[in-house]
């Protein structure tokens, strides 16, 4: 049986209108994120199921003022619009518009409409609406705009019903026509119209205003049409500023007729007084740090007890696999390969998690709104935007997820700085290495009885890399030219209390994306260096046994340690070993040998890996056991001075290193990614790699 | 020049004025959209701790701008 095809449902509106609420709200779980095709664009769908009809695809559309982008994820909304045969074009639209705010959310509205697309408007926040005192006759709004009017309460769920049972019902496009195109120009209008199939004028018309943005064009469609516009004199965003005034007039005429009752201007009162107390000059930046060391706190000592927990169960799988699957290659990739390099996925997830949550949460609020505004003037002045604060905090945990954050940033080359500079912000996965060499090189005391001085080490290593990023950024601002402006018009939400439910999405969502976008690149990688690792010349590797058999046979082994002396016999003829002995030369200068070497080309797949190589090579077997690396690291002796192999040179120089160096795979594909290219990944690559030699040199040079 | 050389930039927090027009076209579409109409009412709200940006009340709602957006709207007061 052939099935029916499914009625798709856009979710329309400006940001901060409640939309994701109620896609939240519609979609319930069966909601998952794409990318619209050709771009890097999070595309949110979702099932729901209409009265008695079968289930609906809803989509939840970027947020956006009108069909006019200002941001690249607003692009697609024009996309859509303007291509009855773009493969999300809707059936119907629920423009969701925000009561207490209403002027500004009906601009896109009465686009739609002259788009002649079957619209219902969702008033929004009926409840704040009620409680300002703004009293507006819907019936009246509904029979000037022709367009039915549901009130909603998205968040508490308030109207669902209505709106669920008109959706389900056949609805016709208001016949409504708001804007009038220049007479001048209608025969071009016309034109382009018969040319492209298109069902209304205004979308005709956006061929021709907005050529470049629509990505669906070929080239030559594009050529031709901009030769049409050319005859007629129009270029882009002619008309744009008339439009609006003109779109706006008839919806001031439109509010002047519904609204009963103005909202009481107090309203507001609770509001402003929180903005008196966060965007103080000083308790302002007071309770944004307060904010921020919490996050810390919850990533850095909270979210260790999941992730204690998660790595050990890997461990014992791994362990578990190793011993019950019988020998060979295969059953060897899986047990050492592949579940370890899920388990390497795996144990970011908790503080991914977490600083989702946080992030959430404090734009559910309406808090980041005013981060942004009090960071702004400090971030321009180093070439970056108020809007790179989540970034660069999301980068704490993990610079995906916060290069993807930047998608926000409307300013191309403020995003591109940002882009680029996330990942000198410390992530999760350095936090292993720091911890390791920290213990080793820096005693346990205290400062003044006070300060751990391991802790202050830490701390300083962030700011390092934090360091890094700003310097960087400022470099950058002086090196990219752009025509194009950098602003922040932005609006300030009221104050409200966070949707846990909406938070609880955006967590799932978040790790999602994690999981599968950083998950392929590291379990591939983590699947080439097992191979690396694990198999050399054969002549070497096939001998290992024997060589080791004959080397250690007056020890007195017990087998387990015959076995880790195996296992690092291994590694060192390993494909990963000759190259790390082929490259001493190079990491000489910094103090390393060839084994820290091994650990820099492993480390490639995800940092952290650099304490289990260290283990192997040191014939540890795969302990993670903190107190046993370090003492097997502290004893082990450098034949060239006869004195510790990690001195403190070594180490801090290895620390800088591991703060500073481009070693994610992931991180780069991301890049690549969201910058269409390999220009910048490869100069992102090559910089921050650079920029860690040079600097773990000069440590080494003036420590040791 | 529109209105009276004034702008957005010179209001001191809690001043409200009229819009009269923007200096700077390419900005000028932007702001119409979000609601910066000729004509209209536009509340200076308060400033960031170092003076940019600004918060300003238009057309029923709360924006944040940057001074040098600001300057580009001309007020009539």
């Amino acid at each position: 049986m052939s099935s029916v095809r499914r009625m798709k449902i856009a979710l329309a509106g400006k940001p901060n209108s409640g939309k994701s609420s109620l896609f939240n709200r519609l979609t319930g779980l069966k909601q998952k994120v794409g990318n619209f095709p050709g771009v890097t664009v999070d595309k949110r769908t979702g099932l729901c199921q209409l009265n008695g009809h079968p289930e609906s695809e809803i989509i939840d559309l970027p947020g956006t003022y009108s069909l006019y982008p200002r941001s690249l994820d607003e692009r697609i909304v024009a996309e859509i619009f303007a291509n009855p045969h773009h493969r999300e074009y809707p059936d119907k639209v629920v423009l969701i518009a925000d009561a207490t705010n209403l002027k500004s959310c009906l601009l896109l509205l009465t686009q739609l409409i002259d788009i002649h697309i079957p619209t219902v408007l969702a008033l929004n926040m009926v409840d704040l609406a009620a409680k300002s005192g703004l009293s507006i006759d819907v019936k009246k709004l509904s029979a000037a705009l022709e367009v039915p009017v549901v009130l909603i309460n998205a968040r508490q769920g308030y109207g669902l019903d209505v709106l669920k049972k008109l959706l389900a019902e056949p609805l016709q496009p208001s016949s409504k026509k708001i804007f009038s195109i220049a007479p001048e120009i209608q025969p071009a209008v016309s034109f382009i119209r018969k040319e492209f199939l298109l069902t209304s004028d205004y979308a005709a018309y956006q061929y021709l205003q907005q050529t470049n943005y629509l990505n669906f064009l070929t080239r030559q469609q594009k050529e031709s049409i901009q030769e049409v516009a050319r005859q007629y004199g129009i270029f882009p965003g002619k008309y744009q500023g008339a439009e609006t005034i003109n779109r706006y007039g008839f919806i001031q005429d439109i509010l002047n007729k519904v609204i009963l009752r103005l909202p009481d201007p107090e309203w507001k009162k609770f509001s402003y007084r929180l903005d008196s107390i966060f965007t103080h000059k000083i308790g302002g930046y007071l309770i944004f740090f307060g904010v921020l060391f919490l996050i810390f706190q919850s990533i850095f000592a909270w979210a260790l007890i999941p992730m204690d927990f998660i790595d050990r169960s890997f461990a014992y799988l791994s362990t578990y696999l190793t011993n019950t699957l019988p020998e060979g290659p295969l059953f060897e990739l899986i047990a050492k390969g592949i579940v370890p390099g899920i388990g390497g996925i795996a144990i970011f997830v908790p503080q991914i998690a977490m600083l989702f949550a946080f992030i959430s949460i404090l734009e559910e609020t309406g808090y980041m709104a005013r981060v942004v505004f009090l960071m702004d003037k400090i971030m321009s002045k180093v070439g970056l935007n108020g809007k790179s604060v989540v970034p660069l905090m999301s980068g704490w945990a993990c610079a995906i997820p916060a290069i993807m954050a930047t998608r926000t940033i409307d300013n191309w080359k403020d995003r591109l700085i940002t882009i680029f500079v996330t990942p000198f912000m410390s992530c999760s996965a350095r936090l292993p290495v720091f911890t390791i060499l920290v213990a080793l090189i820096v005693p346990d005391n205290k400062l003044f009885g006070f300060f751990n001085l391991q802790g202050l080490a830490l701390m300083g290593l962030y700011l390092l890399g934090f360091l890094a990023a700003i310097l960087s950024a400022l470099v950058m601002k002086f090196l990219i030219h752009t025509k194009e402006r950098s602003y922040l018009i932005m609006e300030m939400p009221t104050y409200r209390m966070p949707k846990w439910s909406n938070v609880g999405y955006t967590i799932v969502e978040k790790t999602k994306t994690f999981v599968f976008e950083a998950g392929k690149v590291i379990l591939a990688i983590s699947i080439i260096l097992w191979v690396l690792a694990s198999y050399g010349p054969v002549q070497d590797m096939n001998g290992a046994k024997e060589t080791v058999q004959n080397d250690t046979r007056n020890l007195g082994l017990t087998k387990q340690a015959f076995e880790d002396k195996v296992a690092a016999y291994k590694l060192e003829h390993s494909y990963a070993g000759i190259i790390g002995k082929t490259m001493e030369p190079a990491i000489r200068p910094l103090g390393y040998d060839w084994k820290i070497g091994i650990a820099l080309i492993t480390s490639f797949a995800a940092r952290e890996v650099f304490v289990g190589t260290i283990a192997t090579i040191y014939s540890l077997g795969s302990t993670e056991d903190q107190p046993t690396i370090k003492n097997r690291l502290k004893s082990e002796i450098n034949p060239e001075t006869g004195g510790p192999r990690f001195t403190p040179a070594v180490g801090f120089s290895l620390l800088v290193f591991y703060t500073l160096a481009m070693q994610c795979a992931s991180t780069l594909a991301i890049v690549k990614r969201e910058t269409k290219g390999w220009k910048w990944p490869l100069l992102q690559l090559g910089y921050m790699t650079g920029l860690a030699y040079l600097s773990a040199f000069i440590v080494y040079q003036v420590f040791s | 020049m529109l209105g009276n050389g004034k702008s957005v930039a010179d209001m001191i927090p809690g001043e409200t004025a009229i819009i009269a027009g923007f200096s700077d076209p390419e900005l000028s579409v932007k702001l119409l959209e979000m609601g910066f109409l000729p004509g209209t009412a536009i509340r200076f709200n308060f400033t960031a701790p170092l003076g940019d940006p600004v918060c300003v009340s238009v057309s029923g709602y709360d924006l944040s701008l940057r001074i040098a957006e600001a300057a580009v709207i001309s007020i009539l007061n």
